[in-house]
C-alpha cells in the first residue's frame, strides 16, 4: 500500500469514526484522530496480525493504553475483518461489545485497557514471555502524553529496560493536550524523550501524520537489548479544521451540524487526494 | 530436634494439641514455594514474579533452580500486576508473589482490570497476610483484601489453613485457566487434613461433625476452631469445624447446613470484620432466611492493637480460650431466644 493509499484511507478512518462517535453520542473525538494515522501504520504496513492468525502465538500484539481513544481502533479492525463495520452501529449501546475502552469482547482486542498507566506493564510481561519463548514477534503499545503522570508508566519503563525487552515499541502520541489543558500546564512531562533516553530506552521522534517517517521507524530493525519508544507528534482532532488543538474536543461529540462540517471537510480533502491520484 | 512451640497457642492449647496428636507442619509460605517450585520444574510455563519479595516469598531456592521463571521487577507492585498479567496473556501460568498489604492496595486496579476484567490465567499469591506482620503496623497488615477482592468479579479466592490445603490451593491455581488470589501468613502450622482428605475449590471441608454450635473459619484462625470445639466437648458441647478455604466462590450449601442444622454459628477470619469470610455467611444466611444467632470474630473496625500475631489473635479473640468463650456466649442467647 503506497502512502497516498494510507492517507485515503485515514481520511475515511476518520470519516467513520466521526460517525460512529456522533451516532452513539458518545466517545473520544480529539484523540482518535490524533493517533488514527499511526494506527493506520502499524495494521496496515508493520504489524503481523490479521483475524486468520489472532489465535497464533506468533502474532504480533498490539495494547492500545490510552482506551479511551478506543473509537479509532474500532474502525481499523472492522477495515482488517475482523469484524463487520455495521456492527460500529452499535457503539456504546445497551448490550454492545463496543464500549467506550477496549475489551477482549470485541475480535482483535489483546486486552481490557482504558485506565490510564495499565498498557506498558502488561507489555513488559507479553515481551518477556516472548522472550522466554524465543519468539520473533513483536509488542506494540500506544501511550497517551497525559497518561504519563500514572507512575506505573515508569516502573514499566525501568524495567523493559532492566530486561533489554527490544521487542518492545511503545509509541507515544504526543498531541501534548489532555482533558484539562495542555500537558505542560497540567503535570508537565518534558522533556519526554531525555526522561526515556534517561531510562535506558532507544527514542525516536516522528511526525506522527508521516506515514513514511512511521514506517520507518516503526519497521526499523530495534536497538538490540533497548525497548523502543517513538515519540510521535501528533496533532489532536487532526483532519478537522475546528476540532484541532481545541481541548475541549478531548470528548467532545460533535453536533448534527458540526457533524457535517466536518464531514464535508474530510470529504473535500478526499476528493483532493483523488484528484492527485 | 523439634520446632520451638508456636507462641500462637497458649500453654493449655498446645497441651490440646499434644493430646490430638496433631503434627507440627511448616509455615503455608514454604509449602507454596515448595510446591510451586515442584510445579514449575515440570512445566516451564509457569512463571513466578516478585517485587522484592523473593526472601520474604521463600522463592530463593526456586530463583536458583529456575531463574528463568522468575522474573523480578524491584519495588513495584502495579508493574508486577501488569506484568503478571502480560505474561498470562502470552501463554504463561504467573504467579505475582508480594506481600498482600501492597498487592491488593496499591495495585488493586491492576487486579481488577489487568487480570480479573481481562480474564487472564494469573495467580496473585498474598504472602504475609493478615496480622501476621503483628508489630510492624497497619501499614503492613491486610484486613482489607478479602473484602476489596470479593467486590470483584472473574477472581477466586483461596485461603489455605494448613500445609495441605496450601499445596492443593496452588495447584489448583496452576491449573486455572482463571484469575486466582491466594493469601496466607507466615507462621508454623498445624496439620488439620488427613492427606487423603480431598480439596476441591469452592468445597469447604468439615474437620469436625457437632450440631450444637458451628465454628465456620479461613486461613490460620481454622486451628483454633478446631481446638475450642474440643474445649467444648468437654462440656458436651458438640461443635461443627468448617475450613472455608475457599472464599470465593462460597460455599453456600455448608454455610446454610451449618445454620440450619446448629443453634448457632461463630465465623472467624485473621481480616477486618468488615467484608470477609463472617460478613460474605451472615450474606447467605440471611438472604436464604435462615435465622441463627453469628457472631463474626476477627479485627474489629479500630486501630488494630501493637504486638505479634500472636498477640493480636489473643486480644480480639482469635485463641481457643476465646473462641470457646464466645460460642458459649452465643449458646446462651441462643437458647434465651427458643
Amino acid at each position: 500500500m503506497t502512502d497516498h493509499e494510507l492517507q485515503l484511507k485515514s481520511n475515511q478512518y476518520r470519516q467513520k469514526l466521526l460517525r460512529y462517535i456522533t451516532e452513539a453520542g458518545a466517545g473520544h473525538t480529539g484523540g482518535s484522530l490524533s493517533c488514527v494515522d499511526i494506527l493506520n501504520v502499524l495494521y496496515n504496513r508493520v504489524m503481523n496480525v490479521s483475524p486468520e492468525n489472532f489465535n497464533r502465538p506468533d502474532r504480533d500484539r498490539y495494547i492500545q493504553s490510552k482506551g479511551h481513544s478506543v473509537e479509532a481502533l474500532y474502525v481499523v479492525l472492522a477495515d482488517k475483518g475482523f469484524y463487520p463495520e455495521s456492527e460500529l452501529e452499535t457503539l456504546c449501546r445497551y448490550q454492545s461489545p463496543f464500549v467506550g475502552h477496549p475489551t477482549r469482547k470485541v475480535p482483535g482486542i489483546e486486552m481490557n485497557t482504558g485506565a490510564l498507566g495499565h498498557g506498558l506493564p502488561i507489555c513488559v510481561g507479553l515481551a518477556i514471555a516472548a522472550k522466554l519463548d524465543g519468539a520473533q514477534h513483536r509488542i506494540f503499545t500506544l501511550l497517551g502524553d497525559g497518561e504519563l503522570a500514572e507512575g506505573s508508566n515508569w516502573e514499566a519503563a525501568m524495567s523493559a529496560a532492566h530486561y533489554g525487552l527490544d521487542n518492545l515499541t511503545a509509541i507515544l502520541d504526543h498531541n501534548t493536550l489532555q482533558i484539562t489543558g495542555h500537558t505542560r500546564d497540567v503535570c508537565s512531562n518534558e522533556p519526554v524523550d531525555e526522561k526515556f533516553a534517561s531510562f535506558g530506552w532507544h527514542v525516536v521522534t516522528v511526525d506522527g501524520h508521516d506515514f513514511a517517517a512511521l514506517t520507518e521507524v516503526l519497521t526499523a530493525k530495534p536497538v538490540e537489548g533497548k525497548p523502543t519508544i517513538v515519540i510521535a507528534n501528533t496533532t489532536k482532532g487532526r483532519g478537522v479544521s475546528f476540532m484541532e488543538n481545541v481541548v475541549s474536543w478531548h470528548h467532545g461529540v460533535p453536533s448534527p451540524e458540526q457533524y457535517e462540517t466536518a464531514q464535508a471537510e474530510l470529504v473535500q480533502a478526499e476528493n483532493e487526494l483523488s484528484e492527485i491520484r | 530436634m523439634s520446632a520451638p512451640a508456636p507462641s500462637l497457642f497458649s500453654p493449655e492449647a498446645q497441651a490440646m494439641i499434644a493430646q490430638l496428636g496433631l503434627v507440627r507442619g511448616r509455615a503455608n509460605l514454604e509449602e507454596f514455594a515448595a510446591t510451586l517450585q515442584e510445579l514449575a520444574e515440570q512445566d516451564h510455563q509457569i512463571i513466578a514474579v516478585t517485587s522484592d519479595s523473593r526472601g520474604s516469598g521463600k522463592l530463593g531456592p526456586f530463583g536458583k533452580a529456575l531463574p528463568k521463571q522468575i522474573v523480578e521487577v524491584g519495588i513495584a507492585e502495579q508493574n508486577l500486576v501488569g506484568i503478571t498479567a502480560g505474561l498470562a496473556a502470552g501463554g504463561k501460568q504467573s504467579f505475582g508473589v508480594s506481600p498482600a498489604c501492597f498487592l491488593t492496595a496499591r495495585a488493586l486496579e491492576q487486579i481488577k482490570n489487568d487480570v480479573c476484567y481481562s480474564d487472564v490465567p494469573a495467580t496473585l499469591v498474598g504472602i504475609s497476610a493478615g496480622v501476621s506482620y503483628g508489630a510492624l503496623g497497619s501499614t503492613h497488615h491486610s484486613l482489607h483484601d478479602l473484602a476489596a477482592l470479593r467486590a470483584i468479579s472473574n477472581i477466586t479466592i483461596l485461603v489455605p489453613a494448613d500445609n495441605f490445603e496450601t499445596r492443593a490451593a496452588i495447584q489448583a491455581a496452576a491449573a486455572s485457566p482463571h484469575p486466582v488470589y491466594v493469601r496466607f501468613g507466615k507462621a508454623a502450622m498445624i496439620d488439620l487434613q488427613e492427606p487423603e482428605a480431598r480439596f476441591e475449590v469452592g468445597k469447604a471441608i468439615t474437620l469436625r461433625e457437632g450440631t450444637d454450635v458451628a465454628f465456620i473459619a479461613t486461613g490460620e484462625t481454622v486451628i483454633h476452631c478446631l481446638l475450642a470445639a474440643e474445649k467444648l466437648a468437654q462440656d458436651g458441647i458438640q461443635a461443627r469445624v468448617v475450613s472455608m478455604h475457599t472464599i470465593k466462590p462460597l460455599d453456600e450449601k455448608a454455610i446454610l447446613e451449618a445454620g440450619r442444622e446448629c443453634r448457632a454459628v461463630v465465623t472467624a477470619e485473621e481480616h477486618s470484620i468488615h467484608g470477609g469470610l463472617g460478613e460474605a455467611c451472615a450474606g447467605v444466611l440471611m438472604q436464604a432466611g435462615v435465622a441463627v444467632p453469628l457472631r463474626i470474630v476477627g479485627i474489629p473496625d479500630e486501630d488494630t492493637v501493637t504486638g505479634s500475631q500472636a498477640d493480636i489473635f489473643r486480644h480480639y479473640g482469635i485463641s481457643m480460650e476465646g473462641l470457646s468463650q464466645t460460642a458459649l456466649e452465643l449458646l446462651e442467647k441462643s437458647e434465651s431466644l427458643a
